[in-house]
């Protein structure tokens, strides 16, 4: 299928989507439906370098962050419609990536992963010496009740969210039937084989660590207005690094599919959660899950599926 | 001039002299045997050729080019392209998917053109059909023979459309009559105009395979010429078979 089509089809599904939770006339749905998609763009951007590029990113809160901190920003200095904000927040986001990329991309395996994670914990420490966006206080955004034709502030906010879920799946999408898509796989499969074969790898891995951070910082940019009050602990939550990696490792990490299915699945599962027993086992659900999947399907229910109609045609 | 030109080429790991002064030049079309004991340097100076180690000292010249600060990418778009000793086929993609890799990456870029679909699919069943994996298109690398893989390696450098192709120890763990099919292939790929550097310790296939023959002994080189006149050198004697 042509990746137009393919948007298209997607097109149709959030119109769709979008009608289908405004028929039931109950905003918290759409609060909910808001964390799921931003969870659906999160997981496909994290895949775009864990899973094609096979560079595991503990960082994802970071970037997730630094998008919502240029928000905040820009929203202090000249506010600008929120459209607009995503555009930045995915600009600064993807330099933090290219930079990322830049210093640690020499390093491999664990090693990266730790870089990584190191860099969150130094973003948010910059972040909690800059007063001028709250600082360790944190930042208050007073965002409108209403939207002009779109009614309620929080279905703009969703509307949003659904578009940028439609862009991030049909970027993944599109890559994976590329030429980027299959140097993407070399460097996952084997790196020296790879430029063996002519493949720029540093390249081609500074460009998964821009994209992946820009779709990354894009998610986050909308959240101080989804929030309302932003402060470090919760922009750089844990939560947004270990749903990152999960959804898409329970979901599977070779297709843009994989990490549509584990962030609907668990996105699900956790907003199900908030509201029947305690946000406080969000995370519990995401590690039973997580280890249940390592133990029966490995490389996730995509994987999981595709080994079985493997084995049945056979 | 040479295709291959490598001069006072040097590589040290810590105090170990992995090469040691190596001069060799390898003419365009030729067929070189690579030989020597374990250790002796053959892959250093292999991957000093390819890019992959980075040589002290020395000149490595590719069809008049100093490769001086190319990366591994870069020297195989130029037309340096090798197979690994223990096969790294990617694992994830198909046996076409595979071949494909350096059609897309190596020649679309020394071209400057993009290879269309079609095209594409044509020149990946031609090597696949060259070198005997034409059934095995639409398989998994790990659906493969030993013997298949080496295969597969092969049609893979091939694909890059190499001036020089570098086959690492590729007949390593195989059966006589194994080698005597990737002998064979190797063989064919030269009449295509390909000029080989085959790395080997099977001696008969060295010896079949190759129109001029280099030895490496601790990292030098102790003799280059005929297979029939190297083989009786007495240093090469003394390296085999010991004193």
């Amino acid at each position: 299928m042509h990746t137009r089509v393919f948007f298209l089809i997607l097109v149709a599904a959030a119109v769709l989507v979008f009608f289908a939770t405004r028929a039931f006339h109950n905003d918290y749905l759409f609060f909910a439906g808001y964390t799921v998609l931003q969870f659906v763009v999160l997981a496909t951007a994290w895949n775009i370098l864990g899973g094609y590029t096979g560079y595991v990113n503990f960082g994802s809160a970071a970037f997730f962050a630094m998008g919502a901190y240029a928000s905040v920003f820009v929203h202090k200095t000249y506010p600008l419609p929120i459209p607009l904000l995503i555009v930045i927040g995915g600009i600064v986001s993807g330099v933090v990536g290219l930079g990322m990329g830049y210093l640690t991309l020499r390093l491999r395996g664990a090693f990266f992963a730790i870089a990584t994670l190191a860099l969150a914990v130094v973003l948010q420490t910059f972040i909690i010496n800059w007063e001028y966006v709250g600082g360790a206080r944190g930042a208050y955004i007073i965002r409108p009740q209403q939207m002009p034709l779109i009614g309620p502030y929080i279905h703009y906010l969703f509307l949003l969210m659904l578009a940028l879920a439609v862009a991030a799946l049909t970027c993944a999408r599109w890559i994976e039937r590329s030429r980027l898509g299959y140097g993407f796989a070399t460097i996952r499969d084997d790196e020296l084989a790879a430029e063996a074969s002519g493949v720029p790898t540093l390249q081609l891995k500074l460009i998964a660590t821009t994209l992946s951070g820009a779709l990354m910082g894009m998610a986050g940019a909308p959240f101080p207005y989804y929030i309302g009050y932003l402060q470090p602990a919760s922009a750089f939550g844990l939560e947004y690094a270990v749903n990152s990696i999960a959804m898409p490792m329970i979901g599977g990490t070779t297709s843009w599919i994989g990490p549509l299915i584990g962030a609907v699945l668990l996105g699900s599962l956790q907003q199900i959660a908030t509201v029947t027993i305690s946000s406080a086992v969000n995370l519990l659900i995401v590690g039973l899950l997580l280890v249940a999947f390592v133990i029966i399907a490995p490389k996730g229910i995509v994987g999981f599926v595709q080994e079985r109609f493997r084995k049945g045609t056979g | 001039m040479h295709l291959l030109e490598v001069r006072g080429l040097s590589k040290r790991f810590g105090g170990f002299i992995a090469l040691d002064n190596i001069d060799l030049a390898v003419g365009d079309g030729e067929r070189v045997g690579l030989i020597g004991p374990n250790g002796s340097g053959k892959s250093t100076l292999v991957n000093c050729i390819c890019g992959t180690l980075v040589n002290d000292t020395g000149t490595v010249c590719f069809a008049g080019e100093s490769m001086e600060r190319m990366l591994t990418h870069e020297r195989t778009r130029r037309g340096i392209a090798r197979s690994f000793q223990l096969p790294r086929p990617f694992v994830t993609l198909t046996v076409a998917q595979n071949v494909r890799v350096p059609l897309l990456y190596a020649v679309n870029a020394r071209s400057g053109v993009s290879l269309s679909e079609s095209d594409l699919d044509a020149r990946c069943a031609e090597m696949l059909q060259l070198v005997g994996l034409a059934e095995k298109g639409p398989h998994l690398p790990r659906d493969l023979t030993q013997v298949e893989m080496r295969k597969l390696e092969l049609a893979r450098a091939m694909a890059a459309e190499p001036k020089l192709l570098i086959a690492d120890e590729a007949m390593a763990g195989l059966s006589q009559s194994e080698v005597d099919d990737i002998v064979s292939l190797l063989i064919r790929l030269n009449e295509r105009g390909v000029t080989i550097i085959l790395i080997e310790h099977i001696m008969r296939a060295v010896m079949r395979f190759s129109q001029r023959l280099v030895v490496l002994v601790s990292g030098k080189k102790i003799a280059d010429g005929g297979p029939d006149v190297v083989i009786r050198h007495p240093e090469v004697e003394k390296a085999y078979l010991g004193q």
